[in-house]
């Protein structure tokens, strides 16, 4: 049976959940290898192998992530003309789909970015326009290279062998052209990534100010979930640009979206529109946010927040 | 410095987009076009770094005839120079394929530079800059939120999920920059009147040195099996808040698992 790679995205030795979901998707192929920079795959290695990995290509260099993208577009270029996999699959995230295309152009294949889902023959299905439109397609030229979009995949266990496999060392020359020199964290905090998460609560202009947030902060945190915003808070400066949802923002699609004080504009809905289940909150019951909702409440978030946080603490005896 | 500046005219996301039936590409004539919003944030970089070390900013765009305009207001915006690649064997063409003929492009013109948006508003792919980067061997500086050169090197913060990364290279390199950088200015009305006579010179493929089996519809590296209109969602329950709307929100997230 043919491999099809998927390139690994962790943060030291914790897997990120998208991996196990490339994992459950490449198991319908052919046999997963994960391919793996940098150090931590011996820690991550069970995890791997609980969704199915057979194989664990492991380059450890430190210097795979003291450079901008070209070293692992390398790796898997090499991994790729050694192995002559059915197809590669990396996390539509922005750096997986510069991955992704770099290895393109190395092995003269085709790309498809952003898919929700891959059905026989690798037929990649997308959904654009903010989600106005699903296009399926495919790869017409060289190895097949998906970039699939987190949380659209139910991972799902399946027991690999998980055999870990020395691959590539060096890093040539040529993709050292843009060296990382320092890596700033800056949100920090307990929540879920934004893009991962599987509830994820949005604030908007309606939220008012930068102090309000705090409020759709307590209602994420009793949910367990990530904070987005509407770009109208973000351009305010009421929270972080890089917690932006929508067309020039981050794409989510969460089991739950709820958007409080937020109108819908086609550029925020473009990045949520594929939630599985959407709550609104709004107090102008024509906001065209509501066309999406499977619940909405028509009211002040400022008196209908509190009292779900209330709500939510009290069954969950907390 | 020699920046150049990779514009993308892109249908208004405002307004309905569809795909053609025939070939499946995007239907262009159905929706108004403008600047694709995030290469505003491009060329105000551009010019910003001009005027702070000197050298011109030229426009490149590569699209059909009417693309122009969103040239045109590039220049008002106050860059020097453009040029249009157009040519009826460029429709259709992928990311893979622009990339090339763009990079065919750049490498007949010259830059120190080369900005882009982070990504177009219609094909979201958001991989133009890597693609460049890689078919011209120069480094790749994507994701830019903050910028500084003194022409030999460039330093930039590469947005990321948990924060930055301070990235540094020498020029030349492939920038992309995210919306967050700056604030894209007006033209202002002399800028206007100053673009009308600004140079445009278009290239076709064969100006360009690009080949046209490369290029192109055909020559895309994936096609599209099948596209459909996705099926309406479902009309929710809407409450009005009584008093009593959290709870009713929290009845309803536990009615289905989610508390
Ligand atoms: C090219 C382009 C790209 C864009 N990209 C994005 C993007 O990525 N993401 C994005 O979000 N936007 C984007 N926008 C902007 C978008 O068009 C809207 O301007 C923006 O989404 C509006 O944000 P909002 O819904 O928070 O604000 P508004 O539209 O002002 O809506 C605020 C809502 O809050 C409600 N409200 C006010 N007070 C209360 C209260 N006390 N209780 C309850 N409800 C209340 C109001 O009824 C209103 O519906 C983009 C625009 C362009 C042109
Ligand atoms: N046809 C084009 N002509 C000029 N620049 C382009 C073109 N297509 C894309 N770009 C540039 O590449 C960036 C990223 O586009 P994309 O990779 O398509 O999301 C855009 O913001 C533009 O700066």
């Amino acid at each position: 049976m043919a491999e099809i790679l998927v390139l690994a995205e962790h943060s030291g030795e914790t897997v990120k959940k998208v991996t196990c979901e490339l994992l459950t998707l490449a198991r319908r192929f052919g046999e997963p290898a994960v391919v793996w920079t940098g150090p931590g795959a011996e820690a991550g290695r069970d995890r791997l192998a609980e969704f199915g990995a057979a194989k664990v290509y492991v380059a450890a260099g430190e210097e795979f992530d003291d450079y901008v993208v070209a070293p692992k577009a390398e790796l898997l270029a090499a991994l790729v003309a050694a192995g002559s996999p059915a197809a590669v699959l990396v996390a539509s995230t922005p750096e997986g789909r510069e991955v992704a295309a770099r290895l393109a152009v190395k092995t003269g294949s085709g790309l498809i970015t952003d898919a929700v889902g891959i059905g026989d023959g690798l037929v990649a299905e997308q959904s654009i326009f903010g989600g106005a439109i699903v296009v399926k397609s495919r790869v017409t030229a060289g190895t097949p290279i998906i970039a699939v979009r987190p949380n659209a995949t139910t991972p799902e266990p399946s027991p690999g062998a998980a055999e870990i496999v020395a691959a590539g060392t060096d890093v040539s020359d040529a993709a050292k052209g843009a060296r990382v020199t320092e890596r700033v964290v800056q949100e920090g905090g307990e929540r879920p990534e934004l893009t991962e998460a599987s509830i994820v609560v949005s604030g908007g202009r309606g939220v008012g100010n930068a102090e309000n947030f705090a409020l759709i902060e307590k209602l994420a945190d009793a949910l367990g979930a990530a904070v987005g915003a509407s770009r109208a808070a973000t351009d305010a400066g009421w929270y972080p640009h890089q917690f932006q949802v929508g067309q020039t923002g981050k794409m989510v699609s969460p089991q739950l979206y709820l958007a409080v004080g937020i109108s819908g504009a086609i550029q925020h809905r473009a990045g949520m529109q594929t939630s599985k289940t959407i709550m609104v909150i709004n107090k102008d019951a024509e906001a065209p946010i509501f066309e999406l909702a499977d619940f909405g409440v028509v009211g002040d978030l400022f008196s209908v927040v509190p009292q779900l946080i209330d709500e939510i603490q009290q069954r969950s005896g907390s | 410095m020699n920046i150049v500046v990779c514009v993308k005219q892109v249908p208004d996301t405002g307004s309905e987009r569809t795909l053609k039936a025939a070939d499946s590409t995007l239907d262009r004539e159905s929706s108004d076009a403008l600047i694709n919003e995030l290469d505003e944030y491009a060329i105000e970089e551009g010019l910003r770094l001009a005027e702070a070390h000197g050298g011109e900013v030229t426009i490149l765009s590569m699209g059909p005839p009417k693309a122009s305009e969103s040239i045109r207001k590039a220049l008002s915006m106050g860059a020097d120079k453009a040029v249009h690649l157009v040519d009826d064997g460029l429709a259709g063409s992928d990311a893979l394929a622009t990339s090339e003929a763009i990079a065919a492009v750049l490498g007949r013109i010259g830059f120190d530079l080369v900005i882009l948006g982070s990504e177009s508003t219609d094909a979201r792919m958001g991989v133009l800059a890597a693609l460049l980067a890689e078919r011209l061997g120069v480094p790749q500086l994507s994701f830019a939120s903050k910028v500084e050169t003194d022409g030999q090197t460039i330093k930039i913060h590469r947005q990321a999920d948990y924060g930055y990364d301070k990235v540094e290279a020498s020029l030349p390199a492939v920038l992309s920059v995210v919306e967050k950088i700056n604030e894209p200015r007006y033209p202002s009305f002399k800028g206007i009147m100053a673009a009308k006579k600004k140079p445009v010179e278009t290239l076709s493929l064969a100006d360009a040195g690009v080949d046209p089996a490369r290029v192109g519809l055909a020559a895309s590296a994936s096609e599209v099996v099948s596209f459909a209109k996705r099926p309406p969602r479902q009309a929710g329950t809407i409450v009005k808040d009584e008093g009593d709307g959290g709870g009713k929100a929290a009845e309803f997230l536990a009615a289905q698992k989610f508390i």
